[in-house]
């Protein structure tokens, strides 16, 4: 009985430990040449799960279902078109140096329709998370949504028709490979330097872009 | 040396009754001899023909210095590791137990005053000696490439010192150029021929700043400013930059790379930089050697709190 009880809890522990986050995969169908639509959301709080207070990315799946992970397969060579709906309020940032916009097709993303070089987090709603790839020297900060809004996001992700920011960018893939992205942002509130609980979690704010041939 | 005497085939008889018959300084002289004759040919080859690919390379005074520093330290190593192969080798040919030998116990060891008063002397001249050597090269040049903290005891004695700022944060490192109206960028570009003083800090736990081609080591610390000078060579090319302190989950993708150009080349890349990021600058804080931000997360921002941006252990700024 008793090395049930133990094996049914190294069981437990191993699956809670080696639980990943899934995949969505945007190779499914794609032809050479052809870009592919990502489209993300960043929440200020997931709403469910272990950590229903984290902050977290989230997904939309090629048929059009939110999931919540940070592994996107893509296609190699490939121009990627990426909308983040930024949900999640903002700040100054720690480092301005990541407020530019850097390695996007043309240098730029738009934000709420305007072409943007870089954002001065110190004014305005700051600066909410970034989307970057530092291999690929990508860095895209999301401007923050104003936190006082009467329609800010309280309630569980994916988040609708809530204040939020969209934020549009390109950028192509190199060859196959795994690359990591994050958010550079510290914006694991409660966590030493804001860098733990998310930051540190792949499936919240950190994650892979798988790109395969 | 005593004769061995040989078997009726004429190989060497190696019964234990013969080898009896060398006494051990005459084990010990056959050893030595070995030893020697390997150590005088091996060791100068492998100074002259390994010596000058060692790492780090050559890249900086610091790199240079290291280089030297990995074959003078393989070079003495390199006899002393002779001399225990050379002893097992000897020991497995000449006194290995053979088939049909009785096994014997050997005599009694009850020291041997000659044997220990050299060993003793031996080892201590050449720990003295790495000591020396050791110190006299963390000294020179400019403190070896090792963070000194905020107020170095081994400056360069160039006149015309790069500053650097080395911004570490999780995870990855950026760059400060107050020569170049205080620019902020992730690039790190140095020119060739030119001394240059990496001011090392950061904004969150601690990191460390390791250029290893550079010979450039110094830990990053938030609120802090850690000192480590360079001087680059001639040589122009890549290096490698990477975070040499755990600090987090992504410690180990906190790699990047750097370059070093020509002189000309690195005053077009920062001239260019510095217009290129003119408006970027002019969101950044006034510089200054460490900065203070807040340990709660985003909230801080990147200094305290926008009515007080400076930390207190700031001690002084760009241009003062």
């Amino acid at each position: 009985m008793f090395a049930v009880v133990v094996g049914l809890v190294v069981f437990a522990a191993m699956a809670f430990v080696g639980s990943t986050p899934p995949t969505v995969d945007y190779t499914q169908g794609h032809q050479p040449g052809q870009p592919v639509n990502v489209t993300l959301q960043t929440v200020g709080a997931i709403g469910y799960g272990i950590h229903p207070d984290w902050v977290s990315y989230l997904a939309e799946s090629p048929s059009g279902q939110w999931v919540h992970t940070t592994l996107l397969k893509l296609p190699a060579h490939s121009r990627i078109n990426v909308t983040i709906d930024q949900y999640d309020s903002g700040s100054p940032l720690r480092n301005q140096e990541i407020g530019q916009i850097e390695g996007t097709v043309g240098g730029v993303a738009v934000i709420n329709g305007k072409a943007t070089k870089i954002i001065n987090a110190n004014v305005g709603n700051g600066v909410g998370h970034t989307f970057s790839v530092p291999s690929l020297n990508i860095n895209v900060p999301l401007l923050g949504v104003n936190g006082s809004a009467s329609n800010f996001c309280a309630t569980a992700a994916p988040c609708g028709s809530a204040a939020h920011n969209v934020i549009t960018f390109s950028f192509n893939t190199p060859g196959p490979g795994n690359y990591r992205f994050q958010c550079f942002v510290p914006c694991g509130l409660g966590y030493l330097y804001g860098n733990g609980g998310p930051m540190s979690t792949i499936g919240y704010m950190g994650g892979f872009l798988e790109v395969s041939a | 040396m005593t004769a061995v005497p040989e078997s009726p085939e004429g190989a060497p008889d190696a019964s234990p009754a013969a080898r009896a018959d060398k006494s051990d300084a005459g084990h010990g002289r056959t050893i030595f001899a070995i030893w020697l004759l390997l150590a005088v040919v091996l060791d100068p080859l492998f100074i002259l023909l390994a010596g000058p690919h060692l790492p780090p390379g050559a890249m900086t005074l610091n790199a240079r210095g290291q280089q030297v520093d990995l074959t003078v330290i393989t070079a003495t190593a390199l006899p002393v590791v002779l001399f225990v192969w050379v002893y097992f080798a000897y020991a497995l040919v000449v006194w290995r137990h053979r088939d049909g030998e009785p096994l014997t116990d050997g005599p009694p060891l009850r020291g041997h005053f000659r044997v220990q008063t050299t060993w003793i002397a031996v080892t201590t001249v050449i720990v003295l000696a790495m000591f020396v050597y050791g110190t006299v090269e963390l000294i020179g040049p400019a403190g070896a490439g090792g963070g000194e903290g905020p107020a170095p005891i081994w400056t360069p004695t160039a006149k015309n010192v790069l500053v650097v700022q080395v911004i570490a944060q999780q995870w990855k490192f950026t760059y400060r150029y107050p020569s170049f109206g205080g620019f902020e960028t992730d690039q790190l570009v140095l020119p060739n021929d030119t001394a240059i003083a990496f001011h090392v800090t950061s904004l969150d736990v601690i990191h460390s700043f390791w250029a290893y081609q550079l010979g450039v080591k110094a830990d990053a610390n938030p609120g802090s400013d850690n000192v480590a000078f360079s001087t680059t060579s001639a040589e122009t090319g890549a290096f490698i930059v990477r975070c040499s302190e755990l600090c987090g989950l992504w410690h180990g993708a906190m790699t990047t790379s750097g370059v070093v150009l020509s002189k000309a080349g690195f005053e077009h890349w920062a001239t260019s930089t510095e217009v290129k990021q003119a408006v970027a600058t002019s969101y950044l804080p006034k510089f200054a050697w460490s900065y203070t931000p807040d340990a709660n997360g985003s909230d801080g921002g990147y200094y305290p709190d926008n009515k007080d941006p400076y930390s207190p252990v700031e001690t002084e700024t760009f241009g003062s």
